[in-house]
């Protein structure tokens, strides 16, 4: 047996995790060619590297596939029901960082608040004959926090990307979805609420709470968290 | 444990039918879209949600009432009783412990003669149904608190807002302070009605919105800002009738004194006095009847007059063993235009099996 680590199969995310283990002295590296999705552990015993889709890694920490995972904590959190009986953060990795915010089209100088947009939405439904739409891959945690936020009379359509185009495209009057910056929202004039975010999403490195530990595996992840400081 | 519950809800049905009640079969089946009109996207996160490559989107039945009241405004003739029983699903995204597939046993009247008499028909059956457990009772009426909405000196704006959050406690509350000032304004808003003219730099217009909608909106918030905050004995009317939590008997006393204040409150006080009298003749002892005004506030949002719940004494973990009320609206709603006063109740025979069992 082995601790399995997951991580982001590819792009800036896999860099700068292999970035944040090699300060602690642990050096994670790609097997082979750029294609190959094993990987290679140095400088501690009994870890091995597997190289996962971002977005694949909440689920194999649940099941228990893999130990530690490291991936956005918006996907853990939207993708695990109950996810903090699942997993435990075991350290925040100070990258990755995005907000998952809700934008509505920057003409609506109305809309501030997600009391407005309540209000908004029930205008809109009274007009139009539909519910306003709001355009996310996000569901749960978007349909929770509206929830909480007491907004009515919306409703969800699944957009898997190029979200912030639904509006001038009409298929949806608002979006919920990750921006880090805001400059995409912008060009598509559109505005975020000022509310709290959704969620303030970064790279973190997750233990699964469910993933089997034979004693040797228990001391090796000991160990590790000692290097990494958790 | 599900074969037994099976043949507990068979027994309570057989026993609705002895009450005068036609069996119905509704299909597990339903169209995604009534309910999601009627509840709004709140309900994807409480029903299962399939689709059919045909049909579109469908949901697993999480309650019996919307088809049973769409079959009746199809093809049934009032008076009309009906019984069914059957599963129901719930997902528990939030309580993985508890039942996301549970047995119902219904009973729903169609009648628009007596509503009071309907009302104490449908919750002496249901109590007689639990007969032998030790229940505690509790009472509510929406009528009630939607006639104090309908009733108290704001502007229709206001009063609509409430209206359409009468079912939101949180977000209820949260208006009744906006309206009142105690919660003040918030920045973006002062400074948007601030200005001269808040149109001027809208800028680009995208999206299905129009500009005159933000305009309208515009204008309803410079009209509520004009209105001022709501008087203190407004508010105080709506919380002393929220308050109202004693035996039917002292609550009606209790509201009859607020109407003073308040006369709108009047005919739903009367409906009030009506249904406690038919209860009454029913053997209901009224006397020791709870009344809660906000009970019933929490759940799906179509009951609209007479509420009830009843709840094991001796095991108060449990969820009530049956629940029901009035939703005249709902029949509204479903029956394109036409309407038909209904009232009507479920009972879990799971629970009442967990009473005998011990567990």
């Amino acid at each position: 047996m082995t601790v399995k680590l997951g991580v982001p199969s590819k792009g800036r995310l896999m860099e700068k995790t292999f970035d944040w283990f090699a300060t602690h002295g642990i050096t994670l590296a790609r097997a082979g060619s750029e294609r190959e999705y094993a990987g290679a552990v140095d400088g501690i015993e009994g870890v091995a590297l597997v190289l996962l889709s971002a977005g694949e890694i909440p689920r194999e920490l649940a099941s228990g596939r893999i130990h530690l995972g490291v991936t956005g904590s918006d996907l853990v959190q939207e993708k695990l029901v109950q996810w903090d009986q699942k997993v435990e953060p075991l350290a925040e990795l100070g990258f990755g960082h995005a907000d998952l915010i809700v934008a509505v089209p920057s003409a609506w100088v109305d809309v501030d608040t997600l009391d407005d947009l309540d209000a908004a939405a029930a205008a809109f439904r009274q007009r139009h004959g539909h519910r306003l739409r709001i355009a996310t891959k996000y569901h749960r945690l978007v349909r929770d926090y509206l929830r909480t936020g007491g907004v009515a009379d919306y409703r969800l359509v699944d957009s898997q990307g190029a979200t912030e185009g639904t509006v001038a495209n009409l298929t949806a009057e608002a979006v919920a979805d990750i921006t880090s910056t805001g400059e995409t929202l912008r060009a598509n004039h559109l505005k975020i609420l000022s509310e709290e975010p959704v969620l303030r999403s970064q790279a973190t490195l997750f233990r699964s709470r469910v993933a089997d530990l034979s004693e040797k595996d228990r001391r090796v992840l000991r160990g590790l968290c000692d290097r990494i400081e958790v | 444990m599900k074969l037994a519950a099976r043949t507990k809800a068979a027994a309570l049905g057989a026993r609705l039918i002895e009450a005068g009640a036609v069996p119905v079969d509704p299909a597990i089946l339903q169209p995604a879209e009534t309910l999601l009109d009627l509840y709004g996207e709140d309900i994807r996160a409480r029903a299962y949600v399939t689709s059919d490559p045909g049909r579109g989107e469908m949901m697993l039945r999480p309650d019996f009432t919307v088809p049973v009241v769409q079959m009746h405004m199809a093809r049934g003739a009032s008076p009309a009783r009906y019984t069914y029983a059957g599963e129901v699903f719930r997902r528990q995204e939030d309580h993985p412990e508890r039942e996301s597939e549970f047995l119902q046993v219904g009973f729903e009247l169609f009648d628009g003669r007596d509503p009071a008499a309907a009302d104490a028909e449908v919750f002496s059956v249901l109590s007689a149904l639990l007969q032998g457990y030790r229940l505690r009772a509790v009472t509510g009426d929406i009528g009630i608190l939607m006639a104090v909405v309908q009733g108290i000196e704001i502007s229709d704006q206001r009063r609509a807002a409430l209206m359409r959050h009468l079912w939101r406690p949180r977000r209820f509350r949260a208006l009744l302070d906006r309206f009142s000032g105690k919660t003040p304004v918030p920045p973006s808003r002062a400074a948007l009605l601030a200005q001269a003219d808040p149109m001027a730099e809208i800028g680009t217009v995208t999206g299905l919105r129009t500009r005159s909608e933000i305009a309208a909106r515009v204008a309803a918030l410079q009209a509520d800002a004009a209105e001022g905050p709501m008087e203190q004995a407004q508010l105080a009317l709506i919380d002393a009738v929220l308050g109202v939590r004693e035996s039917c008997e002292f609550a009606l006393q209790h509201l009859r004194d607020i109407a003073v204040d308040l006369p709108s409150l009047g005919a739903a006080v009367d409906r009030f006095e009506a249904r406690l009298q038919a209860l009454a003749a029913r053997g209901v002892d009224v006397a020791s009847l709870e009344f809660e005004a906000s009970f019933g506030r929490t759940s799906m949002e179509y009951y609209d007059g007479f509420v009830f719940g009843l709840l094991s004494q001796d095991r108060p973990d449990l969820p009530p063993l049956a629940t029901g009320g009035r939703y005249d609206a709902l029949t509204q709603r479903l029956g394109q235009g036409r309407q038909v006063p209904a009232v009507g109740g479920i009972v879990r025979p799971d629970l009442l099996l967990a009473l005998e069992s011990g567990s």
